[in-house]
């Protein structure tokens, strides 16, 4: 599948990887190049891979509440919250962000990897209430970086009271837009939402950008900004395996209302927890996969690692057993050679 | 101008006398992405050809270095432990990874010179 900015990563040069049956810009000047550029100034990101429904009906606020962990009552109208939602077993189906457009109305966006699991999910937890499948229809841009208010300001003013996960209407380029403060980089930024036909907006937005240092930035320079700011990446360091516990989201559980999952994460220790690790003395990546060792003994694995570039560091999540704690000295499994690293908090980088 | 020749495994080779300097193809930096790491084998010690003798962490995988000649490392370019990017801005020049004292000269002749890998490199893009 192609999303509507498929000719212009092509034209920009990009490296095309297949992502969940997407093709996908990996990279365009380069991924350390890109996240620099997101970090000191803007990158503009396709993220229309993504799935976005529209839930409608006069009890879909009860639906989502069911759904998610997350207390969708404590929204109003233009604002977001993110959450996990669970199975029965309190294992993860997915972390969306839902969009409460108005009292009958809402939009969650999900990850590209489970658009079907979760359309069928939601269907049969629907209750009366309606989901249409909008991915095709809406395209979605993340502009991200300390300059991107900058960017959007001149076309929209009140862009600069817009407040954390909230989200307005405005016009960019003379096109309906639906902006949103939220993002997956650690930077201030916007997530904006139009429909599919408008994808000039792409080019627009990186002329507005570029006296401000923007670049067009890809899935490659995504995945270190969100590691560096301690953001899950659904199939790597969260699953149907892990549940919100067991992951850094507790915050995003809500025991005082119910949800799907809420009695088996009420009951069930967690097994293991997801923590932050640095490789100390080397610059060695670890990868997805590779052995967290403890006292020369297994005790968990590697689900995301990557080289961070802002703390000139190698760094990583894993899960491990649920007593250790920050600070201990472990050691990682790369390539069969040991290296020493220590766990850490996951959030490496914070504004 | 020294010859340089390449491996199949992206490894170019200069020889001189019996010292033999070696590094990574444009290709193969290219394929890697950006270059955040290397590891060095110790000084002195002895590798066969096409065993693994050094490794680069690149932001998208981590790959084995392989040895090009039978030899012994006499030098690496410590310049990179600070500056990997190197390796990717200049893959024959500054980028160079490891100084070997090669013991069969002889194994030189049977590396693919730059044409042969300009073609084997084209094929194996498809």
């Amino acid at each position: 599948m192609r999303t509507p900015f498929f000719e212009n990563h092509v034209k920009l040069g990009a490296k095309i990887v297949d992502f969940h049956g997407w093709g996908m810009p990996l990279q365009y000047s380069g991924i350390l190049d890109e996240q620099k550029a997101v970090r000191d100034n803007a990158g503009l990101f396709d993220i229309s891979h993504m799935g976005r429904f529209r839930i409608t009906g006069n009890t879909s606020e009860d639906c989502i509440q069911s759904l998610i962990t997350n207390d969708v009552s404590k929204i109003t109208e233009n604002q977001a919250i993110y959450s996990p939602m669970c199975n029965e077993e309190g294992g993860i189906i997915d972390d969306v962000i839902v969009s409460k457009i108005s009292q009958d109305e809402f939009l969650i966006v999900v990850n590209s990897s489970n658009i079907k699991k979760d359309f069928d999910w939601i269907q049969k937890h629907l209750d009366g209430n309606k989901i249409e499948d909008k991915t095709q229809n809406i395209a979605l841009l993340a502009l991200q970086g300390p300059k991107a208010q900058a960017i959007i300001e001149k076309h929209a003013s009140e862009i600069t009271k817009l407040k954390p996960f909230h989200f307005m209407k405005a016009k960019l380029h003379g096109q309906d837009c639906m902006i949103s403060r939220t993002g997956y980089t650690g930077e201030d930024g916007f997530e904006i939402f139009f429909d599919s036909s408008n994808s000039i907006l792409w080019e627009n937005l990186l002329s507005d950008g570029q006296p401000f240092g923007i670049k067009p930035a890809g899935l490659g320079a995504r995945d270190i900004l969100r590691l560096e700011a301690g953001f899950m990446l659904y199939g790597n360091d969260i699953d149907e395996t892990t549940t919100p516990l067991e992951a850094p989201l507790k915050w995003t559980v809500k025991f005082e209302k119910k949800f799907i999952g809420k009695e088996a994460l009420e009951k069930n220790k967690p097994q293991k927890k997801l923590a932050g690790f640095e490789i100390v003395g080397s610059k060695r990546v670890a990868r997805q996969g590779d052995q967290i060792i403890h006292e020369g003994k297994n005790v968990g694995r590697v689900t995301s690692g990557t080289f961070s570039p802002t703390l000139v560091k190698s760094i990583g999540f894993g899960y491990v057993p649920p007593d250790m704690q920050l600070g201990q000295a472990i050691q990682i499994l790369i390539g069969g050679k040991n290296y020493d690293a220590k766990l850490t908090s996951t959030r490496f980088y914070k504004k | 101008m020294t010859e340089r020749r390449f491996t199949q495994d992206h490894e170019w080779v200069e020889l001189s006398g019996d010292v033999a300097t070696v590094g990574i193809s444009n290709f193969a930096q290219d394929q890697l992405g950006d270059i955040v790491s290397i590891e060095f084998p110790e000084i002195n010690s002895k590798f066969k050809q096409k065993d693994a003798m050094a490794i680069v962490d690149s932001v998208k995988a981590s790959s084995d270095i392989y040895c090009p000649m039978d030899g012994t490392v006499i030098e690496v370019n410590e310049k990179l432990e600070e500056h990997p990017e190197l390796i990717n801005k200049s893959p024959y020049d500054e980028g160079w990874i490891l100084k070997l004292n090669v013991s069969n000269i002889a194994q030189f002749d049977n590396l693919m010179t730059q044409e042969q890998y300009e073609k084997f490199v084209g094929e194996n893009k498809g």
